[in-house]
């Protein structure tokens, strides 16, 4: 089975599902000739040519209201937001929108298209390349939102994606595109949207968390076993719908819940994940609900200290992991 | 290949069961259906059968330890083609993910360039030292001093399923709290934590007995019916006098014709189902805020048996004759006493009736069997003097004399409904007399 990382399975996933459905497009800010500011799609447009591979002018409104068009006529467009911090302007067209248009026209046009989100921090990309947006979108009735972490997750999920007949945010967490290597099968598979994975079983604690933080969790519960700690790591994986019943069932079984997340908690991902267990769990429980993020601040800073400061490291969530077997 | 044996489910409301003696060792052969271990639930005990033919490679359940249906208890090695119950179920998250190689995770490559493409960032925070930044802030809340010392909630929900007295436990978790798995080491340590260590007299003046599955159960369920049922309670005197001359009368005939003993427990009993019929309310249960009519009179039977209480269940007694009645309580009776009833004679009850009478007693509050309705007991017949009218004259008589207690679920009835129920019994057992025909 071939290594790949986040972003070659990313990109071979694309080339694959074009390669088999002629309606899937793709368009975006430098997604053409320059193939991607992180290569995504580098040497897409060799093979599909510029109609299939669209290099748009800065405007993500446009970006994503020209998805949402081809999309309710027939088409499957794969729309990238070149950073997250950049996707304010297409809100409308996402939350406004798309979100809506099953439901609006009774069910007689769905919006098959799918936004590709680099997110995240720990780049050193400072304030207007660091955002986790995820929690505006997950809160939008009428999208899905998946955020794989690893490049196994990374193809399922994005197929998934792209073969949904209604919109589907697709979160990229930047740092991982590099950073993490795995096993992909060349073979075509999907991953159900709405399911969660335990990606490493433990008695003692769950950890909840997505993106990044999966691999800093493992980490961490990896460094815990020293203290004789056996922590299971949940890995969301879709973010909407959250997988209730994968969440509850590790809750129960452990008794104890541990919430990572790199976007700040306050109305989070972190804070419905802590709603559910508390409405399904409460007579499973050992310990209070403890969730762990970095400071209600605006932004990421860019100074690398304050950038280390801002961001949950392994060190700082074994430090809860502690904390909370202890209790 | 490993094939994961689990606790049967075995019928309803039946949720968990007492390991009581493995008849199989690991290392030991067994086909498929051989008895592999005795289990104890609170109704019956069985032998649960091998699921499999193989090899018992590990035990994981021990004996005394109370285990959930569908829990796996024991490992065994098959010969390929069997295929685990586990195995063909779809798979939960959690059984799926032992399997995840860390490959289908991935790995981190240090020093990665993780920036975007033009971007010079080398990563350096994998092989960071330790962060001199505290916890986040909210994870401070774990720590903080507003910290209760009460019980978490699964806590005191094992605690009051396994009757463990929590004060008795020394707690494990920070500044001594009692944890999950105190509680748990406490149960799996069967008794040591279950008998509070006040109540121990160190003199030697007293003696600890743990109690064994059977009686804990009991114990349980008895506690569950208190706990939940709101009890009450009304009685009334039955004049048996005919009754006791019919049985006297018909008594040696009837052995002879049906070759079964004629006790007065299938005459009472007929006539409690027939009532039952008459006043369907008492035949119920109350269920989520809802009560549920049983259609089948469904009656058990208390049998103190050598381990403790049993109640085999009269299925379908209001369609009984009381020679059938007779029959089925003389089998069901003898099993219950040898140990040896089936699952069938204990399930599905709907009203239990508990001949008191038998060991002497005259008035009795009986506990209700969990989640009935209700529960009648008949007390001993004593001769009496008793005051009778033909009208115009009263005069002091000899009768036999018969008190039946009813406990009820005063949620689903109230003492009017419960009276007539006790007046439909008793108006039935004083229309008895040597001119009925009953057989």
């Amino acid at each position: 089975m071939p290594e790949q990382t986040v972003i070659e399975a990313v990109r071979e996933t694309m080339q694959a599902e074009m390669r088999r459905d002629d309606s899937i497009i793709l368009l975006g800010e430098d997604v053409g000739s320059r193939g991607g500011v992180f290569l995504a799609s580098d040497g897409l447009i060799d093979e599909f040519g510029e109609n299939r591979v669209i290099d748009t002018p800065l405007a993500e409104s446009s970006i994503c209201g020209v998805a949402l068009g081809t999309a309710v006529n027939g088409m499957r467009p794969i729309a990238e937001i070149q950073f997250a911090d950049f996707v304010w302007p297409a809100i409308n067209q996402l939350v406004g929108e798309a979100s809506k248009v099953r439901y609006g026209t009774g069910g007689a046009k769905t919006a098959p298209m799918t936004v590709r989100i680099p997110y995240g921090g720990g780049v050193r990309g400072g304030l207007y390349h660091s955002q986790s947006i995820e929690v505006l979108f997950a809160h939008t009735p009428g999208l899905s939102v998946v955020a794989p972490a690893t490049p196994y997750d990374a193809k399922g999920l994005l197929a998934s994606a792209i073969r949904s007949d209604d919109p589907v945010i697709v979160l990229e967490h930047k740092r991982t595109y590099r950073l993490v290597k795995g096993d992909v099968p060349t073979e075509e598979y999907t991953i159900p949207i709405g399911k969660a994975e335990i990606k490493r079983p433990g008695t003692d604690l769950t950890i909840f968390t997505y993106g990044l933080m999966l691999h800093y969790a493992l980490q961490a519960a990896e460094m815990a076993t020293a203290a004789e700690i056996d922590v299971e790591v949940l890995d969301l994986r879709t973010l909407r719908p959250l997988d209730e019943d994968a969440i509850a069932e590790s809750a129960s079984r452990t008794g104890k819940a541990l919430i990572v997340q790199e976007d700040t908690p306050a109305v989070s991902i972190s804070s419905e994940v802590a709603a559910i267990i508390g409405e399904r769990c409460f007579f499973d429980l050992d310990g209070p609900i403890t969730r762990l993020g970095p400071p209600e601040i605006p932004p990421m800073p860019f100074s690398p200290l304050q950038e280390a400061a801002f961001m949950p490291s392994p060190e700082k969530i074994l430090a809860a992991i502690t904390k909370l077997a202890e209790i | 290949m490993v094939f994961n044996v689990e606790l049967p489910h075995v019928g309803e409301s039946v949720t968990e069961a007492v390991i009581g003696k493995w008849l199989k060792a690991p290392g030991d052969q067994i086909e498929k259906y051989d008895p592999l271990v005795e289990v104890i639930t609170d109704k019956v005990n069985m032998d649960v059968p091998s699921p499999a033919s193989g090899t018992i490679t590990k035990i994981i359940a021990q004996e005394g330890e109370t285990v959930l249906m569908g829990a796996v208890i024991a490992e065994m090695e098959t010969a390929d083609g069997e295929v685990s119950a586990a195995e063909t179920s779809e798979p939960a998250a959690s059984e799926a993910s032992p399997s995840l190689s860390a490959g289908r995770i991935g790995t981190l490559v240090q020093g990665a360039n993780v920036g975007p493409t033009g971007g010079e960032f080398v990563d350096t925070s994998l092989t960071s030292t330790k962060s001199t930044a505290s916890t986040a802030n909210l994870g401070d809340s774990v720590g903080s001093s507003s910290r209760q010392r009460g019980f978490s909630p699964v806590v005191t929900r094992l605690a009051a399923q396994h009757s463990v007295e929590l004060s008795s436990l020394v707690g494990t978790g920070l500044g001594g709290r009692v944890t999950k798995k105190d509680v748990l080491a406490a149960v799996e340590a069967g008794g040591a934590g279950l008998v509070s260590a006040s109540d121990q007299d160190v003199s030697g003046s007293e003696q600890v007995i743990d109690p064994t599955p059977i009686r804990r159960m009991i114990a349980n369920h008895m506690v569950k019916s208190v706990m939940e049922i709101p009890h009450a309670w009304s009685a009334v005197e039955v004049d048996v006098t005919g009754m006791v001359a019919w049985r006297k009368a018909n008594r040696s005939g009837f052995e002879t014709r049906h070759g079964v003993r004629l006790t007065y427990l299938p005459i009472t009993l007929a006539v409690v189902a027939s009532s039952l019929k008459a006043n369907p309310r008492l035949n119920s249960t109350w269920l989520d805020g809802k009560i549920v009519l049983k259609k089948a009179i469904n009656v058990g039977v208390a049998v103190a048996a050598e381990e403790g209480l049993v109640v085999p269940v009269i299925h379908f007694a209001a369609d009984s004759s009381i020679v059938e009645l007779a029959g089925e309580l003389d089998g069901v009776v003898m099993r219950a006493r040898s140990g040896s009833m089936t699952l069938e004679d204990v399930q599905g009850g709907t009203f239990t009736l508990n001949n008191t009478g038998a060991l002497g007693s005259i008035w009795g509050g009986a506990i209700i069997n969990h989640p009935q309705a209700a529960i009648l007991t008949t007390e001993a017949i004593v001769k009496r003097p008793v005051v009778v009218s033909d009208g115009e004259t009263d005069s002091v008589v000899v009768r036999s004399m018969m008190n039946i207690c009813l406990s009820f679920d005063h949620r689903i009835v109230d003492g009017a409904e419960a009276s007539e129920f006790l007046q439909s019994v008793k108006s039935g057992l004083e229309a008895i007399n040597l001119d009925s025909e009953l057989e």
